[in-house]
């Protein structure tokens, strides 16, 4: 599905990534891990095309989106959760999901199904769709910024710390709707920091240390205790 | 004349300024709000638009109510697309960079400026108003016989001041709907509050920068268009606008339509009773001083959000 390879990136002169090569499957959820600072980020709007790739490919399903305008990168089916949310603080709930729309489907009849099939993955927001989106709960923000990237119906789904600050049940409706797109088909390609919440979820870690690939590790790899503590080796914990 | 019938007469002198200025003032505050570009320039769309209601005047040369409508329509579509393609042609090479547009835009001022002077001369020109009959106004007056009404001498306004009052409060209740409820007002709105995460959905920010400076222009040409009637195009007329504007959108809130308004409101109305009761020059000093007093007590305007 995303095949990166030699990806190099950076803001100005002081280059970050620096040839990262990483691979996002359907039906997978990919871990990208690394320490802060190591470009994670950077390399998530890299791939939005937020950040311009310098050297490599970027290919999805055969389309180089490195080689696209950036409005154009969610147009081929990638949905992007950020860090910190980034929600539209002074729009209500139902235009952020609506500004979601606008990069989803194009006739008014799959557009009202997506909706419909978004909000019922998170009932709480149904509730609220008057409300503006800078006055909701870290949790509900969180479910808007998802429901929001869900409502591209991306076939690639990225999240950058989607469960950043939350509470234990906020984390796991997160994770439920994340092993459900999983489970849909979606490619999910997921930055986590805390070991214990990617090892039942994760299949596939990338870990990434100054803007290089460091190790890469399987589901079935990382059920060894010994490859288990060589990850958290990697990030110094 | 007495003391009452003398401040209605200022008032709406002052709405008629006031209507003018919103229109023009929405545009500045439309185009800082979503691009954050200072359009120094901004006085000069507004000049432009009165001196093309001349030039569509005089080119058609037909009825004055047909150059009129003529002229409120082609002169906005005019100086707007002149403005995208400034927008295209500058801005957008420098990247949107809030300090180094506004020297573009002070480079553009001059530009547009001496070209007027080369293309349409340094006299005033007049333009018909499409009508502009006399109407005498009634005042009260509490006589032994009670409230009765009369028509005090020199109490007029004409029907065009009228009209232009209405047309701005149309306009600009036209513009707020836009904003709130049209998917292209969204499509603003959510470029102005995080430009890369529209981006990230699908929205081609540029080009809506793109529009939303052209429509920031035309809003200042309609307000030129609509002035010209009552007051000549000259190719200098744009300075003391684009002053103005200034001190309505920075007592305002730079980005709040609402609060344009009501500055514009504010300025207007003072400015007109001041004017007729003492001079335009005092207007002008207090009008500035109310703004200093904005900026040090209220710098994000009376009705603008402090930046989170
Ligand atoms: N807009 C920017 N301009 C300049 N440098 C930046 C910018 N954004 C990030 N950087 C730098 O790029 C490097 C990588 O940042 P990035 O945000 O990608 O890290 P990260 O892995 O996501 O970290 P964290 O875990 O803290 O979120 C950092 O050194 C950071 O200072
Ligand atoms: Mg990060």
């Amino acid at each position: 599905m995303l095949k990166i390879e030699g990806l190099s990136a950076g803001y100005g002169a002081a280059p970050v990534l620096r040839g990262v090569n990483l691979r996002a499957e359907a039906g997978e959820i990919t871990v990208l891990m690394g320490r802060n600072g190591a470009g994670k980020t950077t390399l998530m709007k890299a791939i939005m095309g937020l950040v311009r790739a310098e050297a490599g490919d970027i290919d999805l399903d055969g389309a180089d989106l490195a080689q696209l305008p950036p409005h154009m990168v969610p147009r081929q089916g990638v949905g992007y959760v950020p860090q910190g949310r980034r929600l539209f603080a002074d729009l209500s709930v139902a235009q952020n999901i609506e500004v979601g729309l606008g990069a989803g489907p194009k006739d008014a009849a799959s557009r009202r199904a997506v909706r419909a099939e978004v909000l019922e993955l998170f009932p709480r927001l149904q509730e609220r769709m008057g409300q503006r989106a800078g006055t909701l709960s870290g949790g509900e923000q969180q479910m808007l910024a998802t429901a929001r990237a869900l409502c591209v119906r991306p076939k690639l789904l990225l999240l950058d710390e989607p469960t950043e600050g939350l509470q234990p049940s906020m984390i796991e409706a997160i994770r439920q709707v994340m092993v459900a797109m999983r489970d849909k088909g979606l490619a999910v390609l997921l930055v986590e920091q805390r070991i214990d919440a990617v090892l039942g979820l994760a299949d596939r870690v990338s870990v990434i240390e100054m803007g290089r690939n460091a190790e890469n590790f399987s589901r079935a790899e990382l059920t060894e205790p010994e490859n288990a503590r060589r990850l958290r080796g990697h990030l110094g914990v | 004349m007495e003391f009452g019938p003398y401040l209605l007469l200022a008032c709406l002198e002052g709405a008629v300024l006031a209507a003018v200025l919103a229109l023009m003032a929405s545009g500045l505050s439309l185009v800082f709000g979503v691009m954050r570009v200072v359009n120094v320039a901004h006085g000069e769309f507004y000049m432009l638009g009165a001196v093309m209601a001349w030039v569509v005047t005089s080119v058609l040369g037909g009825g004055a109510v047909i150059n009129f409508v003529a002229a409120l329509i082609l002169a906005p579509l005019i100086v707007g697309a002149l403005a995208v393609l400034a927008d295209v042609t500058i801005l957008k090479r420098l990247n949107y960079d809030p300090e180094r547009t506004i020297v573009a835009t002070i480079g553009l001022l001059y530009i547009i400026q001496q070209l007027a002077l080369m293309g349409y001369g340094p006299e005033a020109r007049p333009v018909e108003p499409p009508f502009n009959t006399r109407i005498a106004l009634p005042w009260v007056e509490w006589g032994e016989g009670g409230i009765s009404l009369y028509f005090p001498w020199g109490l007029s306004t004409t029907s065009y001041k009228l009209f232009v009052i209405a047309a701005a409060v149309v306009l600009l209740a036209a513009l707020r709907l836009f904003m709130t409820r049209s998917r292209a007002g969204l499509i603003m709105r959510a470029t102005q509050l995080d430009g890369e995460m529209a981006t990230a959905f699908g929205i081609p920010v540029e080009r809506v920068y793109a529009l939303v400076f052209g429509a920031g222009a035309a809003l200042a040409a309609l307000a030129g268009v609509l002035i010209v009637p009552i007051q000549q195009a000259h190719y200098l007329m744009g300075g003391d606008a684009l002053l103005l504007s200034f001190i309505v959108v920075i007592i305002g809130g730079l980005g709040s339509l609402a609060g344009t308004v009501v500055a514009a409101v504010l300025i207007g109305m003072s400015d007109g009773i001041i004017s007729v009761f003492f001079t335009p020059t005092l207007a002008k000093i207090i009008a500035t001083l109310l703004v200093a007093l904005v900026l040090v007590f209220r710098p994000q305007g009376l009705f603008g959000v402090r930046e989170r």
